[in-house]
Order: C-alpha cells, then structure tokens, then sequence
C-alpha cells in the first residue's frame, strides 16, 4: 500500500447553461480578454488515497466521481493527476 | 394516517411542513431523523426545504447517502407518496426517485419570491383538487432552482405529462420573464413515473393562509391526504 494524491476536476457539462462561467467570461472580456471563449466554473478537489498501485488509485478516483463527487446528468470530471502523496 | 417529515441537519422547512400537516389539516405526523433507517410505518413522507448538509458539493449530493434516504427510497418503489420541496426535490433528483438536476440559478442570485404556477395535471394524486388551468400563487426561496435535463429526458417528462406545475405570467403564458430561476420548459414541478413522487422548488407548505399571502398551497395537501385516506 502506497499513499496517493489525486487531484480531480469536475466541470460543468458542454452544453449545459454555466452562468458562472458567463460571467467570468463577461468580466474577462471587459478587462481586456477579449479573446477569451467558453469559461465555465467547476470545482477542483484533492483527496489523499491508500492503494496498490497507481492504476487502483485513479480506479477508486473513478468510483468515487460515479457516486458522489460529480453528477452525471450536467457534469464532466477528470482525474488529472495520480501523484505518490 | 400518519405523515413523516424528514430532518436532515440543515432541514429548515421541516417546521412549516408539519405546520401544514398538523395544524392546518389535523394529521398526525412524524419528525424521521435523518440516522433513522426507517419510515416509521408513515403512509406519506415529506423531504423539506433546506440547505441539507450545507448544500456541500451540491445541494442534495450528500443528504441521498443518509440512512433515512435508503428507507424513503424503497417507501417510494413500493408506491409510497413521496412530497418533495425545494432543497427535497434536489434531494429527490440525486436520489434517482426523479430524472434530471437542479443547477444555480441563471441570474446567480438566490431568489425570494412570490411566483405564478399553472397547473399542468389535476388527474394525480397531488393536484386532484385544483381546477384544470388554475394559476397559483407560491412563494419561492432558492438558489439552485434552475431544473435541467437531457433533452431526451425532457422530451420524455412532457410527452408523458409528468410536468405537474410551471412558471406562469398573470396570463399563464409560460414567459422567460415569469421564470424565476432559467428552469428549461419553466418547469417548477415533476412527477415520477408512477405518479407517486413530486418533485417542485416552490413551497406549498408555506401557502396556507390567505392571512399570509396565500392558500394556494392547501389543495395540494388535501389532495394528498384525501388520496392515502381513501
């Protein structure tokens, strides 16, 4: 057993009216971003995980989006990163 | 006939649903912990507003995993009525006893309001005493009220006639300007397929007193309890 940092990012599903990001991009644009496209506002989380292996690491990351951390009906997640903690 | 409630640590509703029950229609009912891995044998089961666990994560996400969820889902698979209002329906959605989800308001601003609904349905156990196009008049207070689903699923819920109640203008036109929250179609209120469980952002609970605002609410509860009397 080794311990892992998991660095998971949930994000609002393409499609899916964000008004957060529309704001953002809204304030970003008035400060001189123009170039700013489609910002949308998720959220970032990090867990600290025991497993065997990296790849079982990201497998319970995976789960644990499926259930609890991320909606499936508006959104997206992501496991960036898999990291010995 | 026996009515549970359910607490969840945030519940702030709960009150003004017993309140309903209780005082104004003279049911009996129950407060049903949250810990509690049972519904206590009630006939009816109410999830109330609130901002259950903090809302942390997104509202609902952490209240579906508490023992009492697990009980009041398998009251609802076996045909229970199940009222669920506001921070309820978000709880309802997460749960799987609904379709869909519940997202931030479109104009980012918690919402405290008195708003128009239109009566979709008057053949169901919820709404059997309101007249067919009534408009109501109940209160909302949410932030995250902005009902949202694939477009499947939508095309399902009104093909269905599973939207019971939608955002309405004086005229009952269903505009953006009488939707409170960005919800797609203006829905406010949906039931499951079996007809059993309603999900709706406003708060019927807190409609029964014209010295209050209004009564609109008092038909919803009649139509309920006079349903699991019979």
């Amino acid at each position: 057993m080794a311990r892992y940092r998991l660095s998971i990012h949930i994000s609002p599903r393409r499609g899916i009216l964000d008004p957060q990001g529309q704001a953002v991009s809204d304030a970003l644009h008035s400060l001189g971003f123009p170039e700013v496209r489609d910002v949308r506002v998720g959220r970032y989380l990090v867990a600290e995980v025991d497993a065997a292996t990296p790849d079982a690491a990201r497998a319970q990351a995976t789960a644990m989006c499926e259930k609890l951390l991320a909606n499936p009906v508006t959104e997206d997640f992501a496991i960036a990163a898999v990291e010995p903690a | 006939m026996k009515v549970g409630v359910v607490r969840f640590p945030g519940s702030n509703c709960d009150g003004d649903a017993w309140h309903a029950v209780v005082d104004h229609l003279g049911v009996d009912a129950v407060y049903l912990w949250h810990k509690t891995a049972s519904t206590e044998g009630c006939d009816v089961v109410i999830l109330p507003g609130g901002f259950s666990y903090g809302d942390y994560l997104r509202p609902g996400a952490i209240a579906r995993f508490s023992p009492v969820m697990s009980a009041v889902v398998a009251h609802a698979r076996r045909g229970g009525p199940v009222l669920a209002i506001c921070n309820g329906f978000q709880i309802a959605c997460e749960a799987g006893l609904l379709p869909g989800a519940l997202l931030r308001n479109a104009s980012l601003r918690f919402v405290c309001d008195t708003v128009r609904l239109a009566v979709q349905r008057t053949d169901t156990m919820f709404t059997a005493r309101y007249a067919p196009g009534q408009i109501l008049r109940i209160p909302v207070a949410h932030g995250d009220g902005r009902y949202t689903a694939d477009a499947d699923t939508l095309t399902q819920l009104e093909a269905e006639g599973r939207v019971m109640f939608r955002y309405v203008d004086a005229n009952g036109e269903p505009t953006s300007q009488a939707n409170p929250n960005g919800a797609l179609n203006n829905i406010a209120g949906i039931v499951n397929a079996e007809g059993n469980v309603l999900g709706m952002m406003p708060h019927p609970e807190r409609a029964m007193d014209v010295r209050l605002g209004s009564a609109d609410g008092v038909a919803l509860f009649e139509s309920l309890l006079a349903k699991v009397a019979a």
